[in-house]
C-alpha cells in the first residue's frame, strides 16, 4: 500500500512538476545507483529537491529510495507526519537528539538494501549557496565502509521554490551527478571532499560562456 | 480533430519540408557510413531536433485553432522560462514571476475569442502596469527598476512578440476577412522564410563573408552573409508568395526582404542579450541547437512585423 502511494506520488506529482512545470537536464544519469544499499548525497535548497531526485529514478526503484529528513520539521503535526512517512517515504532524523542514535533509521534502511538520500548540509539555507557539511554521513559510513556514495548537485530549485515559499515558479533545473566518493578515515577531510565535489559539480551545471574573439 | 483536407498549396509546402528532412536524415546516414572517423553526433542531434520542431509546428497549421493556440502558448512558456532562468531575478519577486507566467494563457485566450484590441494592448499596457504594482506591494526597492524592466522585456519578447505567430494564423478570424485556411498558409510562409533566412545568411557568410557587420555582438556575422541572405529570402518570398499568400509579386518580394532584414536583427538582438548575461546558448532544450530562444530569435522580430505588414495591406 505504502509502495503504491509512493509510486503514485512520484508518477502524478514529482515527475510532472519536475519534468514539465520546471524542466530538467541531467548530466551522467547513468552514475546513479541502480540497486541498494547505496547513499545519494545532494545539496539542499528547496522542498522540491526530493521531488527532483525521485524523478531521476525508475518507478520500480522508488520504494527503495528513502530520503532522510528532519523529524522536528516533518513530524510537526499528524497530517504532515502521515504524508511525509507514507507518501513521500522519509526516514525521520532527530536533529541534535542526545537520547538515542539519530541515524538509527538510516542504518536500518542501509541494512535493508535501500538507497538512502541524504542532504549533508542538514538544512535548506540560501539559494545556490552551499552550507557546511554535517559529519553524520561520516559516522554512518564507519559502519558501511563499502557502499557507494554518489554526489548529486541540484541547480535552480532554490529559485523555483526556496525557503519560506510555497509556490513552485517555473525555472529550468540542471542536475549533475558525480562518481562515487571514496570513504576517508579523517572526518574533516571527508567533509571537505564532499563540499569540494559538490562545488565541482556545480560548475558543470552552469551554462557555457560565449566564444571570445 | 484536424482538417485533413488542407488546401493543396499547404499540403505541397508541408510535404516539401518533410522531404527536406528525409533528405537531411538520409544524407547524414550516408556521410556517416562514408566517413565514420568524423564526429557526426552534433549534426545528427541537430537534424533529430529539427524533426521534433517540424512535428510540433505542423500541429499548428492542421486546421484546429485551439490545438494551435495551446502549442504556441507552450512555446511562449518555454521561451519565458528560459529567459527567466538566465536573467537575474530577485527572490522577493517570486509571486510576481508567477503572475507573469499567468499572462501567457490569457494572451492566447484573447486570440481564441478573436479579441484583437485586447490581444494587442494586454502585455504592453495592462501587464506593464500590473506587475510593477504587484512588486511595489511587496515593498523591496533594491534593484526595482532593473527587475521590473527585465521582466517586462522578457514578456514582450517571449509572449507578446512570439504570440504574433498565432495572430497571423488567426488573422482571417480576427478581421473577418478572407478564409481561415489563409491564416495557416501565411503562418507557414512566415516561419519557413524566417528559418530559411537563417540558413541562407549562414551559407552566404560561410562561403563569401569578409566584412564583419557586428563584431562585438556576433563575431561570425558578415555584411556579405546579411545581404546575400536577405536577397535570397526576398527571392524565395517572391516565389512562394503567389502560392501561400494574397500578396502581389511586388509585395511578396518586399515581405521576403522584411523577413530577411528583420530576422537578422532579431538574431543579433538575442545574441546581445546572451553576451550581456555571459552565456553561449540560451538553454539546453533543443539538443544540437541550444535553447528555444536560440531557435526563435529571428521570429521575435519577424512575427510581429510580418503580422502588421499583412494586416495593413490585406486584412
Amino acid at each position: 500500500m505504502n509502495n503504491l502511494l509512493r509510486i503514485l506520488f512520484v508518477m502524478l506529482l514529482a515527475r510532472p512538476v519536475v519534468r514539465l512545470w520546471l524542466g530538467v537536464t541531467v548530466r551522467h544519469q547513468e552514475r546513479l545507483p541502480g540497486t541498494g544499499p547505496a547513499i545519494v548525497i545532494a545539496n539542499h535548497n528547496s522542498h522540491l529537491d526530493i521531488l527532483a531526485l525521485y524523478s531521476l529514478f525508475p518507478l520500480g526503484l522508488i520504494p527503495r529510495v528513502r530520503p532522510a529528513a528532519a523529524a522536528d520539521y516533518f513530524l510537526k503535526n499528524r497530517w504532515l507526519a502521515w504524508f511525509a512517512t507514507h507518501v513521500v517515504g522519509i526516514i525521520p532524523v532527530v536533529r541534535g537528539g542526545m537520547r538515542r542514535d539519530p541515524l538509527a533509521g538510516c542504518r536500518q534502511a542501509l541494512h535493508n538494501g535501500d538507497i538512502l538520500v541524504l542532504f549533508p548540509e542538514g538544512t535548506r539555507g540560501e539559494p545556490e549557496a552551499l552550507s557546511d557539511i554535517k559529519s553524520g554521513i561520516w559516522y554512518l559510513l564507519r559502519d558501511f565502509p563499502d557502499i557507494p556514495v554518489v554526489p548529486v548537485y541540484l541547480h535552480g530549485l532554490g529559485r523555483a521554490m526556496g525557503r519560506g515559499q510555497w509556490l513552485p515558479v517555473p525555472f529550468f533545473v540542471d542536475i549533475a551527478i558525480g562518481r562515487s566518493l571514496p570513504h576517508l578515515e579523517n572526518k574533516e577531510a571527508f567533509c571537505t571532499l564532499i563540499r569540494d565535489t559538490l562545488l565541482q559539480l556545480k560548475q558543470k551545471t552552469l551554462p557555457a560562456a560565449p566564444a571570445q574573439d | 480533430m484536424f482538417n485533413l483536407l488542407l488546401p493543396p498549396p499547404l499540403l505541397w509546402a508541408l510535404g516539401g519540408v518533410f522531404l527536406l528532412l528525409v533528405l537531411a536524415s538520409s544524407s547524414i546516414r550516408l556521410l556517416e557510413a562514408r566517413k565514420p572517423e568524423k564526429n557526426w553526433l552534433e549534426l545528427k542531434l541537430r537534424i533529430k531536433t529539427w524533426w521534433w520542431i517540424v512535428g510540433c509546428f505542423s500541429l499548428t497549421i492542421l486546421g484546429n485553432i485551439p490545438v494551435a493556440l495551446v502549442v504556441f502558448a507552450l512555446i511562449s512558456f518555454l521561451a519565458l522560462k528560459e529567459y527567466l532562468t538566465l536573467c537575474a531575478t530577485r527572490t522577493a519577486d517570486h509571486v510576481v514571476l508567477f503572475w507573469a507566467y499567468l499572462s501567457i494563457p490569457l494572451q492566447y485566450y484573447w486570440l481564441g475569442i478573436h479579441w484583437y484590441g485586447m490581444f494587442i494592448i494586454f502585455i504592453p499596457v495592462y501587464i506593464f502596469l500590473f506587475l510593477p504594482m504587484r512588486m511595489v506591494l511587496i515593498g523591496e526597492t533594491q534593484g526595482f527598476l532593473k527587475a521590473a524592466a527585465s521582466l517586462q522585456w522578457g514578456l514582450m519578447i517571449s509572449v507578446f512578440c512570439l504570440s504574433h505567430m498565432a495572430a497571423v494564423l488567426t488573422l482571417p478570424q480576427l478581421t473577418g476577412i478572407g478564409v481561415p485556411a489563409q491564416g495557416a498558409m501565411m503562418l507557414f510562409y512566415l516561419v519557413t522564410l524566417t528559418q530559411l533566412n537563417d540558413v541562407a545568411q549562414y551559407l552566404w557568410g560561410k562561403s563569401c563573408g569578409k566584412r564583419k557587420i557586428a563584431p562585438k555582438v556576433s563575431p561570425n556575422k558578415t555584411l556579405e552573409g546579411f545581404v546575400g541572405g536577405a536577397l535570397t529570402t526576398s527571392v524565395l518570398g517572391w516565389l512562394l508568395g503567389p502560392w501561400l499568400t494574397p500578396f502581389s509579386p511586388l509585395y511578396a518580394a518586399l515581405a521576403g526582404l522584411l523577413i530577411g532584414t528583420m530576422g537578422f536583427i532579431g538574431d543579433i538582438v538575442i545574441s546581445a542579450v546572451k553576451r550581456d548575461i555571459g552565456v553561449k546558448d540560451s538553454g539546453r532544450l533543443l539538443p544540437g541547437h541550444g535553447g528555444i530562444l536560440d531557435r526563435l530569435d529571428s521570429l521575435t522580430y519577424t512575427a510581429p512585423l510580418f503580422f502588421h505588414y499583412v494586416h495593413y495591406l490585406y486584412f
